[in-house]
C-alpha cells in the first residue's frame, strides 16, 4: 500500500450489503452481482457481464490473472487512479468512491458503444470484491505470489485460502524500525531469489544520550524478505513524497494508469515496461530498466511490468492529495520536466 | 534444473549497465530516464543532482567522496547508499533549521551536540532527522539516493543526464 495511513482507511465494510449467489451446484463457486455488473468464475474464468446497447456483454480472464489482479486492487485500497485488470476491464478510484468499468478504456469498445461503468461507495465495491477473493481463492493458491513459489488458481472449489489474502498491510510513518513505527522484516524468511543478498545491518553509534535518534536499517535486506510481489510499502515519509520499494517477479498483475506522475527507480535486476496511452491503451513505449536506472511515468500513460528474476523496485510517489484534479485541469502537464 | 546460483544484480560506480526507452508514439524525453550511477560518477563530490522531480520533491544522486559539507534542513530527510560506504555524522543543532524546504548548508562549524555516527554499506537507509546537522564521509567513491525537497544545492541538468 503506497499511501498515507490516513489517506487509504477505509472506514467500515459493507458486509452486509454485498450480492452473492448460493455456490454452484457444479463448480462450487458463489456468483456476485456488483450493481449492474454480474461476476462469476468456473474452473478456469473468471467471467463479468453487463448491459450496453441493449444486449448483455461478457468479457472472460484467465482465473489465476484476475485473482492476482484483484489481490493488489484490494490490498492497495483501489490505489492511485486507474487499475486496469487487463485491456477491457478495471477500476478507477475517487477516493471514496470508485467505478468499476467495463471497455471503457479500450478505445475500440469505446467507439463501438459497448463500454459500461458504474459507480460504488468504496465500502460496497470493497466488501463485494473482499468476499470474492475469499470464495474463489482455493486453498492451493496465493494470489500475491509469483506463479513459480505457488499452486494452481484452476479447478472447481477446494477450500480457501483467508491467510495469504489478509495480509496485513504496512502502514509507515516515517521510516521502519523506529519506535511506534512498522517493524523490520527478521521474521521473515529471505526469498530463494534473494539468496545472495548481505543480511547485514548498518552500524549505530550514538553517542550518550543520543540513544534510539539515530536510525538506520538495511534496505536491501528488508526487500529481500518480503513474502510478496508487486505490493508497493513506504519505507521513508518526507512529506507527502513516499518510497514505496516493493519486489517484482512476474507479471505485474494490472496494468496502472495513474492520477498523476510517478517514478520508478531500479534498485537490481531488470523489470521490462510495456506503457500505453491510458485512455485508449494504443501501445506508446517499451522501457527496460536496470539496476540504477530511474524514470518517470507521466500522468497520461498505464503501465505493466515483467521481471523475470525477482527484483528490487522503488515506486517513488507524490501523494499530495488535489494532484489528480491539477492534471485533469490542465493545469499541470502529465510529464514531469521540459528539457 | 540448472544448478546456477541465484544472483542479484546491483549497479556501481564501475559496474552498471543502462537500459533503454523504445519509442512507439511521443517523445523520450517525457520520461526523464536516466541512471544513477552514470550520473554519480559524471559529478563532483557531494554534487546534489537531481534525478527525480515531482512538484518540488525531489530525489537526488550524489557522489560520496573524501568528506562533505555539514548539511541541515527543516523536515526529515533520508540517503540510501547504493554503492561503497559512508559514514554519516550527526550533530544535534542548538538552533535548527525553522522553515524552508530542501537541504541547506549548514556553516563550517555548526553549534550543537553530536549525536553519534552510523556506517552504511550498499542497501543502508539512514534518517537525516529534522532538527540536525549531517556530514558524509566517504574513503572511495560512493554513491547516495536523497530523498528530499528541491533546495538550494539541488542541481538540475536533466538535458545532460537524459535519454533524448
Amino acid at each position: 500500500m503506497a499511501m498515507l495511513e490516513t489517506a487509504a482507511d477505509t472506514a467500515h465494510l459493507a458486509d452486509d450489503e454485498v450480492q452473492a449467489s448460493a455456490p454452484h451446484a457444479v463448480t462450487g463457486y458463489c456468483s456476485f452481482k456488483l450493481g449492474a455488473f454480474e461476476l462469476s468464475r468456473d474452473e478456469y474464468f473468471a467471467r463479468i457481464t453487463w448491459p450496453a446497447k441493449g444486449q448483455t456483454r461478457s468479457h472472460l480472464i484467465p482465473v489465476d490473472a484476475f485473482l492476482r489482479a484483484m489481490m493488489r486492487d484490494v490490498a492497495w485500497g483501489f490505489f492511485y487512479g486507474w487499475v486496469n485488470f487487463d485491456q477491457v476491464i478495471g477500476t478507477r478510484n475517487y477516493y471514496g468512491k470508485v467505478d468499476l468499468y467495463a471497455g471503457t478504456f479500450n478505445g475500440t469498445l469505446k467507439a463501438a458503444g459497448v463500454n459500461y461503468t458504474e459507480n460504488f461507495e468504496t465500502p460496497l465495491i470493497m466488501a463485494t470484491f473482499k468476499a470474492i477473493l475469499r470464495d474463489w481463492t482455493n486453498a492451493t493458491f496465493d494470489p500475491f505470489a509469483a506463479p513459480e513459489e505457488t499452486g494452481s488458481a484452476f479447478g472447481r472449489k477446494n477450500g480457501n485460502n483467508i491467510e495469504a489474502i489478509e495480509r496485513s498491510r504496512i502502514a509507515t510513518k516515517r521510516m521502519p524500525g523506529l519506535k511506534d513505527d512498522s517493524p523490520l522484516r527478521d521474521d521473515l524468511p529471505v526469498n530463494r531469489q534473494f539468496i545472495d543478498v548481505p543480511q547485514d545491518e548498518p552500524e549505530v553509534h550514538a553517542a550518550e544520550g543520543f540513544e534510539g535518534e539515530l536510525h538506520a536499517f538495511n534496505l536491501f535486506k528488508y526487500l529481500s524478505r518480503s513474502d510478496v510481489t508487486w505490493n508497493p510499502s513506504v519505507t521513508s515519509v518526507c512529506k507527502a513524497s513516499l518510497f514505496c520499494p516493493t519486489t517484482e517477479e512476474f507479471i505485474l498483475p494490472v496494468f496502472h494508469g495513474n492520477d498523476r506522475i510517478e517514478w520508478f527507480l531500479q534498485m537490481s535486476d531488470e523489470i521490462i515496461w510495456d506503457v500505453g496511452d491510458k485512455d485508449d491503451g494504443n501501445p506508446r513505449a517499451r522501457i527496460t530498466m536496470r539496476a540504477g536506472d530511474i524514470c518517470a511515468m507521466p500522468a497520461d500513460i498505464r503501465h505493466q511490468g515483467y521481471s523475470t528474476k525477482r527484483s528490487m523496485l522503488m515506486v517513488w510517489e507524490n501523494a499530495t492529495p488535489n494532484l489528480p484534479q491539477r492534471y485533469e485541469s490542465g493545469e499541470l502537464k502529465p510529464y514531469p520536466i521540459e528539457f | 534444473m540448472s544448478s546456477a546460483a541465484i544472483e542479484t544484480v546491483f549497479g556501481s560506480l564501475d559496474n552498471y549497465t543502462k537500459g533503454s526507452v523504445e519509442i512507439i508514439s511521443g517523445q523520450a524525453s517525457h520520461y526523464a530516464f536516466s541512471n544513477i550511477f552514470e550520473v554519480a560518477d559524471k559529478s563532483l563530490p557531494y554534487e546534489k543532482v537531481v534525478v527525480g522531480f515531482n512538484l518540488g520533491y525531489v530525489v537526488e544522486s550524489i557522489r560520496a567522496e573524501g568528506q562533505s559539507p555539514w548539511y541541515t534542513a527543516a523536515h526529515d530527510e533520508f540517503a540510501i547508499v547504493m554503492d561503497g560506504e559512508v559514514r554519516v555524522d550527526f550533530l544535534k543543532l542548538d538552533a535548527p533549521l525553522k522553515a524552508g524546504e530542501g537541504t541547506h548548508l549548514a556553516g563550517e562549524i555548526p553549534a550543537g551536540t553530536p549525536m553519534g555516527y552510523v556506517l552504511l554499506k550498499r542497501g543502508h537507509q539512514c534518517l537525516l532527522p529534522v532538527g540536525t546537522a549531517y556530514r558524509f564521509e566517504a574513503s572511495r567513491p560512493g554513491v547516495i539516493l536523497q530523498q528530499t525537497i528541491k533546495g538550494p544545492l539541488s542541481v538540475e541538468k536533466w538535458a545532460d543526464i537524459c535519454f533524448k
